[in-house]
């Protein structure tokens, strides 16, 4: 039955990739067909967990033996506790309302039926990445996804910007995924295997310092996919893809792997407290990070992937505070993933009616012309900026209650961290809304000079973005009432509660009050004023969170600059030296032989002499033998 | 008697080469289907091979054994047999050449509107005899257990490779006819002169191991097993000087067939001016030579210079794996390209033999194989590309995707799998090596790490380059992959997908002779250093 | 008399006729020069033979007399046709395997 929940996605992506242009008019149908299987047998195995008691809801299933040799033990075999399954319904749910709109997004693309084969390759690696019940399958899925985001980003690929943010996104990708090869060899060599069970079950004898190399390899691994701190680079390039592809793997899915990553390691950071300082750090670097870019950017997408970005640090944080920040980690990455996902839907929608321009500062006064996009796209705004009883507020809260909890001048930093965080938020989300939906409108005739004339969505795309809306506003409240989620996952991740200086009510009250001040802010600066269509100036801080905050750049000089002066000057040696020794011995033997050449010179006489000369020569040196 | 199986399977193609060469000049085509006749029985016989191997836990190192009298005075025998690593090439071997024969169908046909003089030569039939020559020759080294016979067919195999090289590129080209004939004898001058100064080195040090045990035992001999058996019972005893000069002399030989660096110079020339099938035969299928007869002969006959050794090659190996990647990032020509990153690939083999962890082994014998079918799928997409644009400069290619999907896309899942991307084959034999080396020697394992994204950089690049962006101007009309093409390009995608999700049956052949060559070095693996065998595994 | 005089006598003439080979140009008389050497170790042969009380010397002789005839014969031919078709007989002319 696990098996199946791979098997569907996989075996439709096979179908639509080998089927060839017969498919072409059904391909969509059968890539949403077997997305939707998966999300009927992942509602079949999650009845079927609840009818368990709560520690024994884990199914195995071992399918065969991958790769024995000697010791090395991989199998493929699948795990599904509430960890997994929460991930499966996120996916799976979500993944079926993109391929939904996708319907209706891709209608006009001729290609339309292998960007449902994509779709589908993801959902069955990322369903992979999930149930895989040891780290080398594990792996086998995080990379399967990377390579559906790559096809993906790079879907258009006769736009050589694309084609670029592909490749770029999998290589720095394949960076974290040298942290995950390292972390898996780190275990075989210390447990002598790497699935869960055992490694977990053997971390209680190994040394601190394995476990912290162990911990930070996988924070690695985590920071490639889930774009934080240092690797986050390749996020906002990678919203080249389709608008829906956005949506689904960089934003709800795929980008919150690295989080799954940590909390599913969790026993191990839990024994490696550097480890975990290293992820909290990470995650409250990145989280202002990508809120300082969200807030500079014009461009809607991008600006949503620095909100992304940030909001995942707000996970990474939570997962790193340990047990008492993992259910609270996974539920705000489950309410993230809906209202996220939500955003953008409706800025693909916005976009679908704008020919495809994606810059606010053409937006502008699009409430009336947009009005089911408005409406779920506004629904989903009010739940990530933490609106009283919308989902981010329960799960914003709980992390940023957490990172009080955790304790001492720390706690005090991390709290406060979070809340400039939750400000940032607020001022970011309103800027786009501002700019996207209210003012005047700005835009105008493109270089061809069509003029776009803004329009609603079909309802194929309407529908996903309103069951979506629905999900943002209610996902939060019915997690919170009675506290299901944490009773759900804490058998899993274990929970802690810590002696916080501040009172729920306090926190909530603090986050609230930083949120209305953010909205105020950007109400300033965008509502107030008319909005210029070409972007100011701009001070130093804005022209730098505009450009990435110059990671580019710095990339750019240390690894790209150099990468390509250290290949030219081996090329170059390559071709000079190794090569230019070889050829060097062939020219002194040429030239030698071009010199005892001269020897034969054709003249009977001369081999006579050499021949009379080497008769004397042997003689005497018969003679001195002799003689000696 | 039983039937000797192993000379079969080498005679098959020896006997279709001949008959192959001999097909009048007229019959061109009659030729090509015979080859590939040939070439099918072939595999059916190896599938034989694989089939009746034993791999049982009683069951014999070496098997399927033959064993005739040669050269008495010198005690040279005919001796064959396969261990688990042996009877897996030989599969490879078998399986690999149908593919290069069916992608080479006309690249060397007759150019059209050539001068009558030449019209009595048979280069297409020479060019396909010569393919079956080499898979005869390599199969017999593979399978060879006399170390003077395993020589011999080491060095016959250059000459029919040589006229390979020299005598067939692609059509035409940016030089012109005569200054690409010009580069194409350079590299197979090159290519031969490289190989035979390592036949040469290890010459001297067969002999010297004959003088050894002809020395020390009643009678000298070049059999392995008799060497193997007399190193064990102690009656043969090298001296600590000896074996080393005689291990140096065997590993520079294989080193330059591997090629490790700095001994590699020649592969490059070679891939860049041979056609794409023949480009395959070398990368894929002659230089394993190189890499299993260091497993088979350098570990087996001189353990302790192994061990003595192994510093330095590891060192040799990273150099290759880095060197090899970013070299490869750097050139402007796809089949050089592909070439710089074999190098690179084999020095992950190379870690894997001298890691000497049976992880490490399995894996290098494992990446042996899936290495040959990934750049068979990579290099001979690339070849019908040159084909029909008549350029090998990436530069001259972009936005192919659009107007030759199927083609792009067999070159991308080709390229994938030479990135060892989880799921296609090059990626468990990849990690095996990791594992086994990471397990020994942690520092090495960890930058080998890295050359992991270096490939994905150089193999993105290149399909950045080709094959995405706006079309290039002369490619709007680029034909799509032909039938004869996909046909040639499908099974082998298909084999590295098994092979990725299926490699046990593999690994249940290599595993034991990988146990047989590491208890010759007297090396066991390393022990994890908290046992959790005790928890139970989830059910 | 004694006999080491003829030896005296062989590799005196034996000199001669190696001067002769390296300086002469003319084939001929190169080709004279030879038969020269020849004759020396025949005499030297036969010399020991005598010295030594044995007949080998003498049989060994005979043979080189046969020999000799053979060359001459083989020599003097090639000699002609090269005189023929280069209308001299100079040995230094004849420096490349072909006409």
């Amino acid at each position: 039955m696990i098996g199946l929940l791979v098997a569907a996605p996989l075996l439709g992506a096979a179908l639509l990739l080998l089927g060839g242009r017969r498919l072409d008019r059904v391909g969509h149908w059968l890539g949403l067909a077997a997305s939707a299987a998966s999300l009927v047998f992942a509602l079949v195995l999650f009845t079927d967990l609840l009818g368990k008691d709560g520690e024994e809801r884990s199914l195995h299933q071992h399918l065969f033996s991958w790769v024995p040799v000697a010791d090395f033990r991989a199998d493929v075999a699948f795990q599904l506790d509430q960890l997994s399954m929460t991930f499966v319904l996120l996916i799976t749910s979500v993944g079926t309302l993109i391929h939904l709109y996708s319907v209706g997004y891709m209608e006009h693309d001729e290609r339309r039926r292998r960007f449902f084969g994509y779709l589908n390759l993801f959902l069955a690696a990322m369903l992979l990445l999930v149930l895989a019940d040891n780290y080398l399958l594990l792996y086998v899925g995080w990379e399967g996804v990377g390579l559906a985001s790559y096809l993906l980003i790079g879907f258009w690929q006769h736009k050589p910007s694309a084609a670029t943010a592909a490749k770029k996104a999998f290589v720095v990708n394949r960076v974290g995924d040298v942290g995950l090869s390292l972390a898996i060899l780190l275990m075989f060599t210390t447990f002598g295997s790497f699935s869960f069970t055992h490694v977990f079950a053997g971390v209680d004898g190994a040394s601190e310092a394995t476990l912290t190399g162990i911990g930070l390899m996988l924070l690695l691994a985590a920071c490639g996919k889930s774009a934080q701190v240092p690797l986050q680079s390749w996020l906002g390039d990678a919203m080249e893809g389709p608008t829906p592809v956005s949506a689904l793997i960089h934003a709800a899915t795929m980008v919150t792997a690295g989080v799954y990553l940590v909390t599913r390691s969790g026993v191990v950071f839990d024994a490696a407290p550097d480890a975990q300082t290293v992820v909290i750090t990470v995650g409250a670097v990145t989280l202002l990070f990508g809120a300082i870019v969200g807030c500079a950017k014009d461009d809607i997408k991008k600006a949503l992937a620095g909100s992304t970005m940030s909001q995942i640090g707000y996970m990474m944080l939570a997962a790193g505070l340990g047990p008492l920040g993992y259910v609270f980690a996974i539920m705000h990455l489950v309410t993230h993933g809906f209202f996220k996902a939500g955003l953008f839907l409706g800025a693909g929608s916005v976009m679908h009616g704008m020919n495809d321009e994606v810059d606010m500062r053409r937006y502008g006064g699009l409430r009336k012309h947009m009005p089911i996009t408005f409406a779920t796209f506004g629904l989903a705004y009010l739940a990530i900026i933490g609106f009283p009883y919308l989902s981010g507020f329960f799960s914003k809260d709980e992390i940023i209650y957490a990172g009080f909890a955790k304790g001492g001048n720390e706690g005090w930093l991390l709290g406060g961290v979070m809340l400039l965080g939750a400000a940032l938020t607020a001022y970011y989300m309103t800027r786009i809304m501002l700019m996207t939906f209210f003012g005047e409108k700005r835009w105008q005739p493109d270089e061809a000079g069509h003029e776009p004339h803004p329009h609603e969505s079909p309802l194929v795309m309407t529908v996903p973005m309103l069951i979506l809306a629905v999900g943002s506003v209610a996902a939060g409240f019915v997690f919170d009432s009675g506290e299901r989620f944490v009773k759900w996952l804490e058998p899993v991740t274990g929970l802690a509660h810590g002696d916080s200086p501040v009172s729920h009510g306090e926190v909530s009250i603090a986050a609230t009050v930083v949120m209305l001040l953010g909205v105020g802010g950007a109400y300033l600066q965008y509502g107030r004023r008319e909005v210029p269509a070409v972007a100011p100036a701009g001070r130093l801080l804005t022209r730098a969170a505009r450009r990435d905050l110059l990671q580019d750049d710095f990339n750019h000089v240390a690894f790209v600059q150099t990468g390509n002066y250290l290949t030219r000057g081996l090329v170059y040696l390559d071709h000079k030296l190794v090569d230019g020794m070889v050829n060097g011995t062939a020219a002194a033997f040429g030239g030698l032989s071009g010199r005892l050449r001269r020897v034969q010179n054709g003249f009977a006489r001369s081999y006579a002499v050499s021949m009379f000369g080497g008769t004397a020569l042997l003689v005497a040196a018969t003679l001195l033998m002799r003689a000696v | 008697m039983s039937f000797p199986l192993l000379t079969a399977t080498a005679a098959v193609p020896a006997i279709g080469a001949v008959a192959t060469a001999a097909v009048p000049a007229a019959r061109r085509t009659g030729a090509k289907w015979l080859a590939l006749a040939f070439s099918l029985v072939t595999v059916g016989f190896a599938a034989a091979v694989l089939l009746r191997f034993d791999t049982g836990s009683g069951a014999d190192r070496f098997q399927l054994t033959e064993s005739h009298s040669w050269i008495e005075d010198f005690g040279v025998r005919y001796e064959l047999g396969v261990d688990g690593i042996g009877a897996t090439m030989i599969a490879l071997t078998a399986v690999l050449v149908p593919f290069l024969i069916g992608a080479g169908w006309n690249d060397a046909d007759p150019v059209e509107g050539e001068p009558q003089a030449t019209r009595r030569w048979r280069p297409t039939q020479g060019f396909f005899a010569l393919i079956l020559m080499v898979e005869a020759m390599v199969v017999l080294s593979f399978a060879a257990t006399d170390v003077f016979l395993f020589y011999l067919f080491f060095e016959a195999m250059l000459i029919p490779m040589y006229f390979l090289i020299g005598g067939f590129g692609d059509r035409a080209g940016e030089q012109g006819e005569e200054g690409q004939a010009r580069q194409r004898s350079y590299a197979a001058v090159k290519f031969l002169l490289y190989n035979l100064v390592g036949g040469l080195v290890m010459l001297a040090a067969v002999i010297g191991l004959y003088a050894q045990t002809a020395d020390q035992l009643d009678a000298g001999t070049f059999s392995l097993q008799a060497i193997l058996e007399a190193r064990a019972s102690g009656d043969l005893d090298f001296s600590t000087g000896v074996e080393r000069w005689l291990f140096l002399g065997f590993f520079f030989a294989f080193a330059i067939k591997a090629p490790l660096w700095p001994l590699h110079t020649w592969l490059p020339n070679a891939m860049g001016e041979a056609t794409a099938p023949v480009a395959v035969l070398i990368t894929a299928i002659v230089d394993k030579v190189g890499t299993f007869a260091m497993l088979r002969f350098c570990l087996g006959l001189f353990p302790e210079a192994s061990d003595w050794a192994t510093p330095v090659i590891l060192v040799l190996s990273l150099v290759s794996i880095l060197y090899g990647a970013l070299v490869a990032l750097g050139q402007r020509d796809m089949k050089r390209l592909i070439a710089y990153a074999s190098i690179s690939h084999f020095g992950f083999i190379v870690l894997g033999v001298f890691a000497m962890t049976s992880q490490g082994q399995g894996g290098a014998t494992l990446y042996m194989i899936n290495h040959g079918i990934a750049t068979a799928a990579l290099l001979l997409v690339a070849g019908f590309l040159i084909a029909r644009r008549g350029s090998r400069l990436i530069g001259d290619y972009g936005g192919v995707q659009k107007t030759a999907p199927v083609l792009a896309g067999t070159f991308l899942v080709g390229g994938l799998a030479t990135l060892s991307l989880p799921g296609t084959g090059p990626f468990v034999s990849e990690f095996l090596v990791l594992v086994g080396t990471f397990s020994r020697h942690q520092a090495v394992g960890i930058i080998a790490c890295t050359g992991i994204v270096l490939a994905a950089l150089y193999v993105l690049v290149l399909y950045q380059r080709t094959m995405t962006g706006p079309v290039r101007a002369g490619l709007e009309k680029l034909p799509d992959l032909r039938v004869r093409e996909l046909a040639v390009v499908t099974p082998l995608i298909g084999l590295l997908l098994f092979l990725g999700v299926y490699p046990k049956p593999l690994t249940e052949i290599v595993n034991p002779a990988v146990e047989h060559t590491l208890s010759d070095v007297h090396q066991t693996d390393p022990e994890p250093q908290i046992d959790v065998s005790e928890v139970e595994a989830a059910e | 008399m004694n006999p080491e005089n003829y030896l005296y006598l062989a590799a005196l003439l034996f000199t001669l006729g190696a001067c002769g080979v390296l300086l002469r140009r003319n084939a001929i008389v190169v080709f004279m020069c030879i038969e020269l050497m020849l004759n020396a170790a025949n005499l030297l042969l036969v010399t020991f033979s005598r010295m030594h009380g044995n007949l080998e010397g003498q049989i060994m002789a005979f043979f080189v007399m046969v020999v000799a005839a053979a060359e001459v014969v083989v020599g003097l031919a090639i000699i002609v046709m090269v005189y023929r078709s280069r209308h001299s007989a100079s040995v230094d002319d004849a420096s490349l395997m072909k006409l």
